[in-house]
């Protein structure tokens, strides 16, 4: 049976549908990723699914559990933790604090026992400081425990977001563009971190990646969204010769633009084919903001109390602005 | 480092502009104190008796400091830094000659009430207004003193700023101290060094003495490897020293100490002999000690046994806090009730505010629900209600707080940041128009309060427990288990779930944080210690009145957080003793204070906007910059060890481990 499954699941902001009517579904111990142009809609799916949206239309179920309608806390009780296309750290506590913070509802000490510091409670904390321990070795930040989280180096950062959200101990675990702003070593390690999670913890993982290099190297499976909508669905290889992957990503421009973007399509397959350190140089990061032309409804981001939410109506925004400058 | 470096880079008429600003600057200020009327008002206020009157100090303060601040622009050049501080005090001085030029042909003193012969008297050190150039030569002198200050090396610097403050401290504080010395065995010990109003001029020179001594035996315990012994032992033996000549001076010629020439001479002769002793034997005792290697051996031992250890500089200071009211007084036993229940209300609303990062502006209103439960529960007025004991009182009071501070939580719930602020801000108008209105006057008595409130402890009249001391008693337990309370919640998962709300509520409830709960916890548990507080208030005072609750009190516990240390403990105590005590000390300055304390507050937030006592993770941030200075005390491990240690993590010193070589592909 499938882990996630979304039915027809739709979520609009105003006149905007981020998620237009979407159906997805994902099996237990796969590595699915996300990909579509900027504003597609990718983020909006992941808070839909951590339940920071709820959805306007149909259902997400996880693990035959429907969720939509639960709230965060809910969610991540039941198995689904997510890290974040900005990072968000508790930047003022320390690497283990952040961590431990994670560890939160897999421990149950009272205030009150807190404040007598039971029995109970102090081996909660021994386990609990343990596990984080472990969990900082695992990703690779072993002795960092004591650095301030908002001090650590970029890369850093984002694993001790894996660490946090492993502490949480998920099923799922949503990776919103994890290797974004990493230079090539950093974006390898993260990959082979992504890899451990599926094979050493059985992890389930769905990924919202850029990097094509990173997409096309570990996923088994590929969801492509464009305006909200699923335009394709497939293995790598699928996806790579996928007429409508192609025009979404690089847009329905003239003969003369398509040809030299064709050239660029191939290029960058004959990167994903392996001969990686041959074109590292030129990132197979495809240009994001050339979004096709279409009309896009202006979008109305009020959501200001929180950046990350408004993330994906920007970007539509900002797809939006190129279009009108072009 | 910085100061180094813009010496050589900046351009010498650029670096005298910048000293002819320190200059105006300090005109400005020196005017300014003249004029608002603190010269002339403290005046008959002696710092030094019969040599240094509080309106000079203030006066020649602000020119020594100028002096040193115009220095700065020519670090490494005794000359220049000499001739900079003389020049930025001439300007201090004359601005304050031009005053008098001015004040007395123009009539200024339809302006500046305070423009008057007093004050130029002060100003003139009494002569009068044909003795103008005395400012400006003051100006001139103290001045080039503030600049050369600059040019000794930085201990001293430090040593000597440590006396004259502890100086003014002293003086400022004399009447406080003087009394429980005088008491004591060492009576005559306290006639030497206070006169009956600031200190006596031995007095100074002890002070003086035993700062000098710490900074020498501090620089001389520094070459042998230890700074802080070699800085103890000079401030105890450089005053030890002009102590031994001072008692011999009193016992052998009493007339002669009365002379303030021989005063000052025994002082120094007594402070020079301390001092060199103190910088010798500081350092030989620096030298024993690190061969001792006491911090490998602290290391060894038990954990226990290194936590006695630790706590031992707690159990003088223990003793001290209760001997206090005995020694200081009832008043002063008032002022630190006033203080503890600040500290009760501090460490409730830092949990709320400091860790769960939700500003209340609304506190008082939980103080209020404290102390009229008290009130109505224990009163022998007709407004009580039970006739219960305080003791018994007290539970109902942080029970009924506690949960006011749920059910007003309830509705401000889903409110974030700057509104949250604003619309807490009615409960504590709420609270207080309630407790005033006619509405509840037939509970609550309206504008006219709950009187007869009984003390805690039946105690005679006459007894020593009588007055405010047993509240004091009962103030400093509650506050001392309530920062036990604090300090373990910080600690807990609970406390980590707050501060991880207060860093971003989003991330925190996708973790798995229960938003409704973990925050109406926070109000809940905040507002039971602000109840705690109002119910020893009312013990106080006896009653309780709707005067007592008013936006004053939301907007100094909130000040009181910020000043100490967001989120801090300790913060929370040093942050109520400076904000609460220090101005209730200071009564005698009557409205001036509140300038001061205005001041004070906008240098701290410019300057250390951590606040004075930040919490941990601040707090490392700053050891980390102690430790990359090179004079690091060798003895008791760093900052960093200790943590290390107790964190267990061992491999802390490498700071890029390697990944475990499975991640590399």
């Amino acid at each position: 049976m499938a882990l996630l499954e979304a039915a027809a699941a739709t979520k609009r902001f105003g006149g905007l549908v981020a998620v237009n009517a979407l159906d997805f579904s994902m099996d237990a111990g796969q590595i699915v990723s996300v990909i579509g142009p900027n504003g597609a809609g990718k983020t909006t799916f992941f808070n839909c699914i951590a339940g920071f949206y709820r959805i306007d239309e149909g259902t997400i179920t996880f693990d035959g559990q429907p969720i939509n309608g639960l709230p965060p806390d809910k969610i991540a009780h039941l198995g689904i933790s997510r890290t974040y296309q900005n990072i968000r750290l508790f930047a003022n506590m320390t690497t283990m604090e952040n961590v431990l913070v994670g560890l939160h509802h897999h421990m149950h000490a009272s205030w009150i026992a807190a404040v007598l510091r039971t029995p109970a409670t102090v081996r909660e904390e021994r386990a609990a400081d343990e596990e984080a321990r472990r969990l900082l070795r695992f990703v690779g930040l072993r002795g960092k425990g004591d650095f301030q989280a908002g001090k650590l180096a970029y890369g850093d950062q984002r694993r001790l977001e894996v660490a946090r959200a492993l502490a949480n101990k998920p099923r799922l675990l949503l990776l919103d563009e994890p290797t974004a702003g990493m230079n090539p070593a950093e974006t390898a390690d993260m990959t082979a971190l992504i890899r451990r999670l599926r094979d050493d913890l059985g992890l389930s993982i769905l990924l919202i990646e850029h990097e094509m290099r990173v997409v096309m190297g570990i996923s088994e499976r590929i969801t492509v969204l464009d305006y909200g909508e699923k335009i394709a669905e497939g293995t790598p290889v699928e996806i790579r010769s996928n007429a409508r992957v192609i025009e979404a990503y690089l847009g329905r421009g003239s003969a003369a633009e398509a040809a030299v973007e064709r050239a660029a399509v191939e290029a960058a397959a004959a990167e994903l084919d392996g001969n990686a350190a041959a074109a590292a140089a030129q990132s197979a990061d495809l240009p994001p903001a050339q979004a096709g032309p279409g009309a896009l409804p202006d979008v109305d981001a009020d959501d200001a109390d929180d950046a990350d939410d408004a993330d994906d109506a920007d970007d539509a925004d900002a797809a939006d602005d190129t279009k009108t400058v072009a | 480092m910085t100061a180094i470096s813009s010496t050589i880079t900046r351009p010498l008429a650029r670096r005298w502009r910048h000293v002819i600003a320190i200059g105006a600057l300090g005109a400005a200020v020196a005017l300014y104190l003249a004029l608002v009327g603190i010269v002339p008002t403290f005046e008959a206020r002696a710092m030094i008796s019969s040599v240094l009157a509080l309106g000079e100090t203030f006066v020649l303060g602000t020119m020594m400091v100028i002096g040193y601040l115009a220095a700065r622009y020519f670090d490494g050049q005794p000359a220049m830094s000499v001739l900079a501080g003389a020049i930025a005090g001439l300007m201090t001085g004359s601005a304050l000659t031009l005053l008098m030029l001015i004040g007395p042909a123009i009539d200024l003193r339809s302006i500046f009430l305070n423009a008057s012969d007093s004050l130029y008297g002060v100003l003139t050190l009494g002569r009068g207004l044909d003795f103008l150039w005395i400012p400006m030569v003051g100006g001139v002198v103290v001045g080039a003193l503030g600049g050369g200050l600059r040019i000794l090396p930085r201990p001293i610097q430090k040593s000597i700023a440590a006396g004259l403050l502890s100086l003014v401290a002293l003086g400022l504080f004399s009447n406080l101290l003087r009394k429980p010395l005088l008491a004591s065995p060492f009576a005559s010990i306290g006639r030497l060094l206070f006169a009956s109003e600031g200190l006596t001029l031995f007095g100074a020179a002890v002070t003086l003495s035993g700062a000098l001594g710490a900074g020498i035996g501090g620089a001389i315990g520094a070459r042998f490897g230890s700074r802080r012994w070699g800085m103890l032992t000079g401030v105890a033996l450089g005053m030890i020293g002009s102590l031994v000549i001072g008692l011999l001076a009193a016992d052998l010629a009493p007339s002669a100490l009365a002379r303030p020439e021989f005063a000052a001479l025994g002082g120094v002769l007594g402070g020079v002999i301390g001092v060199g002793m103190g910088g010798l034997l500081g350092g030989a005792i620096a030298r024993r000690v690190s061969s001792l290697r006491l911090d490998r051996q602290f290391d060894a031992l038990p954990s226990p046994a290194r936590s006695a250890i630790r706590a031992t500089p707690l159990i003088p200071l223990l003793f001290l806090v209760l001997v206090l009211p005995f020694a200081f007084g009832q008043n002063f036993a008032q002022v630190i009730v006033l203080v503890a229940i600040y500290i009760l209300m501090g460490l409730g609303l830092n949990i709320t505010l400091g860790l769960a990062g939700l500003l209340d502006l609304g506190f008082v209103a939980f103080f209020a629900v404290g102390a009229y439960t008290v009130s109505l529960l224990t009163s022998t007025s007709p407004f009580g209600i039970a006739d219960f004991s305080w003791w018994i009182a007290v539970p109902f009071a942080v029970g009924v707080a506690f949960m006011f501070g749920a059910f007003l939580g309830l509705p401000i719930l889903g409110i974030r940041g700057d509104y949250l602020a604003i619309a807490t801000l009615g409960f504590g108008e709420i609270i207080r128009i309630l407790s005033v209105s006619d509405l509840l006057r037939p509970w609550l008595g309206g504008p006219q309060g709950i009187t007869n409130v009984p003390k805690p402890f039946d105690v005679p009249p006459g007894d020593p427990l009588s007055g405010p001391s047993q509240i004091y008693y009962i103030a400093l337990i509650c506050a001392g288990v309530i920062a036990f309370i604090a300090f373990r919640l910080r600690d807990s998962r609970i406390g980590r779930a707050w501060v991880a709300i207060r860093e971003d509520e989003d991330v925190a409830e996708a973790l798995g944080i229960n938003l409704i709960q973990t925050k109406l916890l926070a109000y809940a548990l905040g507002a039971a210690f602000a109840g705690l507080g109002g119910a020893v208030f009312a013990a106080l005072i006896g009653a309780t009145f709707p005067t007592s609750i008013n936006l004053l009190v939301s907007i100094n516990v909130a000040a009181l957080i910020i000043v100490g240390g967001m989120g801090s403990v300790p913060g929370v105590i040093v942050g109520a003793v400076v904000l609460i005590g220090l101005p209730e000390l200071f009564r005698e300055f009557q409205e001036y204070r509140y300038l001061f304390y205005g001041a004070a507050l906008m240098v701290l937030m410019r300057f250390r906007p951590e606040g004075l006592l930040p919490s941990r993770s601040v707090q490392r941030e700053l050891h980390v910059e102690e430790n990359v200075e090179p004079a690091g005390a060798p003895v008791g491990s760093s900052v960093a060890q200790i943590e290390a240690e107790r964190e267990g993590d061992v491999e802390r010193d490498s700071p890029y481990s390697e990944p475990p070589a499975k991640e590399t592909p």
